[in-house]
């Protein structure tokens, strides 16, 4: 069930919650979108919608070749396995070019980094960091990836890297195809009725007597 | 340019309520209820949550993932409009000293967002003078209090246990959800260290409330702090303010920010002027009783604005103790994970918006280095991914085995990938809210150099810690560390703190609990307000917020802001009733 006719049906309380939790299983859920609801959604205060629109007509921070350079490095980061798929097919890239935005303490050492990168891609191969090939890409990384065992003079791109991770895993964790993945399964109509059994039973422990009897319950 | 003209409303009210939070709402309801013609102004917009809230959002239909902008600090889906700054509203601070203020510009005020939590003060609490000889005793006792505390529960409903503790009084409870996977574990071990851990206390409905058709029940989606959009939880705006509307004695005004209270040449409150921000008109309006509702410090604020031939120094204000005895809760925290949640087993633990344990104060401060206490509460588990998730894997993936195998801190890839899935829902954490005394030398006052957007001076805070809450910090620290400890969780922030930043205690009113800057009490020499909340000074004011609180013990005040709300609105009926108002 959509959400929007979810939250209708339960305030005018003409379904239980118990049936919502059944309809929620069975129906794909549509979402809004998100830029749309910037402007125009019904939770966003006058002062939000107006600070928005500013925003919208500041031009992008990144230029084309750093975002390339993003997405070559977030598809490093997170790549398509057996679970789910890329950053890129996340989208991931362009929450951070609307991040960027906002957060505008990042945008120093994100423009640097990836300067920064692009310096020792040509020093060592004579090309910028998406040109160089995949090997090479992969070098480059392994050096800054790794905090406890990098070298010292890779201080920089190793503080560089981690923000990128750090940036790149909250943009794809919080996308759809993240949320799935990581397998966050609420937010969503439910009723409470305690921790599963088979999952108390792994951890050795049970309800006490007296929450059994004063907890509330659901059918 | 055309001349300043300042519009005089017609309409005579027999209230003007100025805010619509908890103590507000509440006045708002009760007289309206009783047949009152009551104006309701209100400093923001317009808010119900059926209709504004962002509830069941997911992260990715935020733009920037639900994080924090300086309209909703608490993140880009909290409930609550506004918080430590408003563009265009400086406060300031006297030296050094660090206040921060949280301020919630909406109908219902930070009601709409904040943690439910719905603590009666116990028989002590009124009474700690008494007991440390530590700042005052209230001018009434819990028996006073009780019978409203009562009407409370059963008019909002909250969820909890009878457990026949001293001072923290059995009330009328609906039943409380089963603790969480994660508040199993906190519970084994602390009981097993001696700290008590019992269900929380939430105004949140887990039952239907008996005679109340408006109001949804919860549905577990853990999101109070995004306001309820069936009104499954309390807030003012949708429990309190929406039915008040709805008996058509009540005139609300939005985007109304309030200059002053207006007093006649008896010293009478007649009115107050406030401003339509939308159109920044003036405007006046004019009632029989002037109720101030503004928040702890906005209250004050206003008062000490008010000044008159007859009150010289601010409304109320005889006493000289506007503003000041202002205190915060303490709070300090500390977080981990618990490596027996790893590679856990994937169901929705949304519950209820907040926890479902808590630890009530337990110890006697008779055997300690700090007067008062604290309660613990509790979180951790598998939550909604929100901007931040994941940060910092790379202070955690080298420290445990990943399914078996050492990894490399940092990494990428496929393996990486297996890192996140790995730790989520592993995370737990602890945080103290305790009672600071409530001193004459914090205080707030109005900064004499400095007016908001509006022309309205604005207000210069000082407040500082005293050693009492430090110690009181040094112990939650040492307390949380046991508890970790106890339950084999290990500690990834919060534990190397020490005397250098008074062991993590939070700045004072960063807990956003401000209270007594208005006080009452018996001495009209040492107090702004009566025993019913009525100023000595001006019998047809009353002030129904944080102010009017002695102390504030170790409970969240919301539920005491309504109890006193409520029982003010009641005392003015009745002396109306008799004419004396």
């Amino acid at each position: 069930m959509d959400r929007r006719k979810s939250i209708k049906a339960l305030v005018l309380g003409t379904v239980s919650t118990g049936l919502l939790v059944e309809a929620c299983k069975t129906n794909e859920v549509k979402q809004p979108d998100a830029k749309a609801d910037a402007f125009t959604g019904a939770d966003r205060m006058l002062e939000e919608k107006a600070a928005y629109e500013k925003l919208m007509k500041e031009e992008n921070f990144f230029t084309s070749h750093e975002m390339d350079t993003i997405k070559v490095l977030q598809d490093i980061i997170i790549p398509k396995d057996a679970v789910s798929g890329s950053a890129t097919d996340a989208k991931v890239h362009e929450f951070i070019a609307y991040i960027i935005k906002e957060k505008t303490e990042l945008q120093t050492p994100l423009r640097g980094g990836l300067k920064w990168l692009d310096m020792q891609s040509l020093q060592q191969f004579d090309k910028v960091f998406t040109e160089a090939g995949q090997q090479q890409q992969i070098e480059l990384i392994d050096a800054i990836a790794w905090p406890k065992k990098a070298k010292k003079e890779m201080a920089q791109g190793v503080a560089f890297f981690s923000l990128m991770r750090n940036l790149v895993a909250t943009g794809f964790y919080t996308s759809e195809i993240g949320v799935k993945d990581v397998g966050y399964m609420g937010n969503q109509p439910n009723q409470w009725n305690g921790v599963p059994d088979e999952v108390l039973k792994q951890y050795g422990l049970s309800y006490s007597e007296k929450e059994l009897r004063e907890c509330a319950k659901y059918s | 340019m055309g001349e300043l003209q300042i519009k005089k409303q017609s309409k005579h009210y027999d209230a003007v309520i100025v805010g619509s939070g908890a103590g507000g709402g509440m006045a708002t309801y009760v007289l309206a209820k009783a047949g009152l013609k009551v104006c309701l102004l209100e400093a923001g917009p317009n808010f119900d949550p059926a209709v504004h809230s962002t509830q069941l959002k997911n992260p990715w239909e935020s733009l920037r993932r639900g994080a924090s902008t300086k309209f909703r600090p608490f993140g880009d889906f909290d409930g609550c409009y506004w918080g430590w700054d408003i563009d265009g509203e400086p406060y300031t601070h006297a030296n050094d000293t660090k206040w921060e203020w949280w301020r919630a510009r909406m109908l219902g005020g930070r009601t709409n967002h904040w943690g439910r939590i719905s603590l009666r003060f116990g028989p002590k609490d009124f009474k700690r003078r008494s007991i440390d000889g530590l700042g005052d005793d209230w001018p009434i006792g819990y028996e006073d209090i009780k019978p409203y505390y009562d009407k409370i529960d059963k008019l909002i409903g909250v969820f909890g246990s009878n457990e026949g503790l001293e001072n923290d009084p059995d009330g009328i409870f609906l039943p409380p959800p089963k603790p969480r996977l994660h508040e199993l574990f906190i519970k084994k071990a602390a009981t097993g260290i001696g700290v008590p851990v019992i269900p929380s206390r939430l105004s949140i409905l887990t039952k239907p409330l008996e005679n109340n058709k408006e109001r949804g029940q919860c549905f577990f989606c853990a999101q109070c702090n995004r306001s309820c959009k069936v009104y499954g939880d309390f807030s003012s705006s949708s429990v309190l303010v929406k039915p008040a509307l709805e008996t058509g004695n009540v005139d609300l005004i939005t985007n109304a920010m309030v200059r002053e209270v207006l007093t006649n040449k008896e010293g009478l409150a007649t009115g107050v002027s406030f401003i339509k921000k939308d159109e920044m008109q003036e405007y006046q309006v004019t009632g029989k009783t002037i109720i101030l509702a503004a928040s702890a410090c906005e209250s004050a604020r206003l008062l000490l604005n008010s000044k008159s031939t007859r009150h010289a120094n601010g409304l109320a204000n005889t006493s000289n103790v506007v503003g000041k005895y202002l205190h915060d809760s303490t709070g300090a925290a500390m977080g981990g994970v618990l490596p027996q949640l790893f590679d856990r087993k994937r169901y929705n633990e949304d519950g209820v918006g907040g926890m479902h344990v808590y630890t009530p104060w337990w110890l006697d401060n008779k055997k300690l280095d700090f007067p008062r206490g604290y309660h613990i509460e509790y979180w951790g588990g598998m939550s909604q991914p929100a901007y931040g998730f994941g940060w910092g894997i790379e202070n955690q993936n080298g420290k445990f085995l990943v399914k078996g195998k050492q990894k490399e801190a940092g990494g990428y890839g496929a393996s990486l990938k297996e890192d996140y899935r790995f730790f989520y829902g592993a995370g737990v954490g602890m945080a103290g809210r305790g009672e600071g005394i409530a001193r004459e030398d914090s205080y707030c006052e109005i900064d004499p150099g400095v007016v908001d957007k509006y022309g309205i001076p604005v207000l210069r805070f000082n407040t500082k810690w005293s050693e009492y809450e430090i110690k009181q910090a040094k112990h939650m620290k040492e307390t949380f560390k046991e508890i970790m400890h106890a339950m084999g969780a290990i500690i990834t922030w919060g534990a190397d703190d020490d005397e250098k930043n008074n062991y993590g205690l939070a700045n004072p009113g960063n807990i956003i609990h401000e209270a007594g800057t208005v006080r009452m009490g018996n001495d009209p020499k040492r107090s702004a307000l009566n025993k019913w909340c009525q100023a000595h000074d001006c019998k047809n004011l009353f002030c129904v917020d944080g102010g009017p609180f002695v102390s504030q013990a170790d409970k969240n005040i919301t539920w005491t802001i309504l109890a006193l709300a409520m029982r003010t609105s009641e005392y003015i009926i009745d002396e109306m009733k008799k004419q004396n108002l």
